[in-house]
């Protein structure tokens, strides 16, 4: 039987890298991410997880050894944060195109200048482009579940594509929670083997990573681009089966008290769980308003996203980075170049939270309510709770 | 294990491997590249069962254009300055896989190639964290062409003093280069790994024996390769091996290797040839006068002295 464990995040996160048997891990330090790889190099060192635990010298390290680590055929894990993340955005590009499945946990942090090592999204959101399947966790029960189904995900012979979990920084990442451990023999039956549709293989020699001419680039790309699309419908497939096994139900788009909202707020990662609490708040005061949480960013869930939108007259798309010169933060682009081309045509405006670690608060989500329920859009988005 | 302990076959004209190639021919490397000489005689001392993880650079743009590939054998390349890292991967894989039974049921050497801006520039880094990690069947290879060719003859810190390249041109008030060739198998040498060697494709047997002997070894190996490149250095394409002779006659490229952290000089050169026969072939250095030639000889004479006398007071020791 699981066992129910009062657990910091970072370490449930390391303990399902275990669960999933990894072969390989390279990683290297970083704040918020180092309780992961130090809580794995513990394992690794007390033998209970047998894997190669690769002290790289760097995170452009890191990456380049992971994907040769896949492309060798071994499940191959790491995690980063912020400039970690900005020094591997090379290799971010390359990994998804050569196909090696890969799962890389980011406790996301704000990008330097100025220096900061406090939580919001702008490192993820600086890869958003580079074909990596990108989900994004609300609690600890969340991490440690969706690092297994990263695995299963990445290494679905239909898929192989790299994979990053989101946590958000210390507010995620560095909490104890009480999280449900399960059983060796669950995640064995959930997870199979890593049997990779090609390696280096001395007996089937291949050639991986060839110059791409003008005459093929193009194809190259378009086809990572397909894989990536169709790879939804095998997260699905992931969620479902892992409810099968382990009785909790996971979906990529996430609503909560949304039916008869006539406000909806949309946001990713751990701040819905303050949002539900004001959403709550909220409509003990006979206020219509609900929540839209999206849990797979990449491949972007066009059709769950509209259907959960179908009834709101009023949108608030609620950003952790900001596009510096542009006028959304790239939720809000997304979801209203969603929008742009569906008959549904709420009041939607776009608002830049919890930069560099502020604290979001129920406070926070009634001032967005207030603003974005008047009905007035704004063009631009607004950061929320700027010091004049 | 010691290094000098490996049991390896040395490559004599007798036992000459017949092949197969696993550097395919019809390649797109330029006439007269020693580099790719270099390379293909590597490879073949190596037999059939290993890896090779290339850097960026003319040997990667030449020989693997999609949906063609000269390599036989298992490779993957996957940017520039990183053939250490990907190496280091693989091998940690082949080797965790291994000790799992899930398949690489025997030691597999894995090759990292790269050129030398690959390795002495933006290389550098994964390099040094490559070697201090010390991976068991790791062998690296700097394929030493000194200047970034495939761009276009760029200087590097390989690039010779006084070498004329794009960006060390000849001007009015400058000589090309003004900074001396980095030093690198001093750099491996100095992370303690077993085993450090200097060759060229010119001395083919010598070149060969060095990567069967860092096949053999247990632990990360370096090999640093002196390899012409007639299109760079503005010389005639059937120099390409002449020059390598000259390099080490000259004193210029000394063959040696470093095991266990002891020296041993291979081409001992007690009477050199002068250094202007080494110039006087190669457009680079079509500028210099006879002061700058005495100037570089100097140099070339005290580093080569160094190297006697560390071979003198740190002798291999071979095994009784």
């Amino acid at each position: 039987m699981a066992k129910r464990i009062g657990m910091e995040v970072s370490l449930a996160v390391a303990e399902a890298v275990k669960l999933a048997n990894t072969d390989v891990i390279a990683a290297y330090p970083i704040t918020p991410q180092t309780h992961i790889v130090e809580h794995l190099s513990e394992l690794v060192a007390d033998g209970e997880l047998d894997a190669a635990y690769i002290p790289v010298e760097s995170e452009h390290s890191a990456m380049s050894s992971c994907i040769g680590s896949s492309a060798a055929g071994a499940r191959t894990f790491t995690a980063t944060s912020s400039q970690g993340l900005a020094l591997m955005n090379e290799m971010i590009y390359i990994a998804p195109v050569l196909r090696v499945p890969i799962v890389l946990a980011i406790a996301n942090r704000a990008l330097s200048a100025p220096i900061n090592i406090w939580n919001d999204h702008s490192d993820i959101m600086s890869v958003r482009d580079a074909g990596w399947v990108s989900v994004f966790a609300e609690n600890g029960q969340e991490a440690l579940d969706l690092t297994l189904i990263s695995f299963r995900v990445a290494e679905d012979p239909e898929v192989s594509l790299p994979i990053s979990m989101n946590i958000d920084g210390f507010t995620l990442s560095h909490f104890i929670e009480p999280i449900l451990i399960p059983d060796q023999a669950e995640v064995d039956k959930y997870l199979p083997p890593f049997k990779p549709n090609l390696k280096l293989d001395i007996k089937d020699p291949i050639s991986i990573g060839l110059l791409g001419a003008p005459e093929c680039y193009t194809e190259a790309r378009k086809a990572t681009d397909n894989i990536l699309w169709q790879s939804k419908n095998h997260v699905v497939k992931a969620f479902d089966e892992f409810n099968k096994v382990f009785g909790r139900q996971y979906h990529v788009v996430e609503t909560y008290r949304h039916e008869d909202a006539d406000t909806i707020m949309l946001m990713m990662g751990s701040i819905a769980e303050t949002a539900m609490t004001a959403v709550d708040e909220m409509r003990d005061n006979g206020q219509k308003v609900g929540l839209v949480r999206i849990r797979l960013w990449r491949p972007f869930p066009e059709e769950e996203l509209l259907a959960s939108l179908s009834k709101a007259k009023h949108l608030a798309i609620i950003d952790r980075h900001a596009i510096l010169g542009c006028s959304s933060g790239p939720v809000g682009l997304e979801v209203k170049s969603l929008l742009y081309n569906s008959n549904l045509k709420p009041n939607a405006s776009n608002y830049i939270v919890g930069l560099g670690g502020r604290d979001v608060t129920r406070d926070d989500f009634k001032y967005i309510f207030e603003k974005a329920s008047s009905g007035q859009v704004q063009t631009r988005c607004e950061f929320v709770g700027v010091y004049e | 294990m010691r290094a000098v302990e490996a049991v390896y076959e040395k490559v004599t004209a007798k036992n000459f491997p017949k092949g197969p190639d696993m550097l395919a021919s019809g390649h797109r490397a330029c006439q007269g590249c020693g580099e790719v000489l270099a390379l293909r005689l590597l490879l073949k001392a190596l037999g059939t069962e290993f890896i090779a993880v290339s850097a960026t650079g003319c040997m990667e743009v030449c020989t693997g254009p999609y949906p063609q590939s000269a390599w036989r054998m298992p490779w993957i390349h996957v940017a520039f300055e990183n053939a250490a890292a990907v190496a280091s991967g693989v091998e940690a894989a082949t080797h965790v896989l291994r000790r799992k039974g899930r398949g690489y049921n025997q030691r597999i050497p894995v090759v990292a190639v790269a050129g030398d801006g690959g390795t002495a520039d933006i290389g550098l880094q994964a390099l040094s964290g490559a070697l201090e990690r010390y991976h068991e069947n790791f062998i690296y290879v700097c394929l030493d062409n000194e200047a970034y060719m495939n761009t276009g003859i760029q200087r590097s810190s390989e690039t010779p003093f006084m070498a004329n390249t794009t960006t060390s041109p000849v001007g009015s008030v400058t000589k090309g280069q003004y900074t001396w060739k980095k030093d690198m198998p001093a750099i491996a040498a100095a992370h303690h790994i077993p085993y450090v060697a200097t060759a060229t494709p010119a001395q083919h047997l010598d070149l060969m024996t060095k990567i069967r002997r860092a096949a053999a070894i247990e632990g990360p190996a370096y090999l640093h390769v002196y390899s012409p490149c007639p299109t760079g250095w503005r010389m005639k394409p059937e120099l390409s091996v002449e020059i390598c002779k000259l390099a080490v006659s000259t004193r210029i490229f000394p063959l040696y290797e470093v095991l266990d952290g002891r020296y041993q000089i291979n081409r001992k050169v007690d009477n050199p040839t002068p250094i202007a026969d080494y110039f006087k072939v190669q457009g680079r250095f079509r500028h210099l006068k006879e002061n700058d030639v005495a100037v570089i000889t100097e140099r070339v004479n005290a580093d080569y002295q160094r190297l006697v006398d560390l071979s003198e007071k740190f002798p291999v020791e071979n095994p009784a």
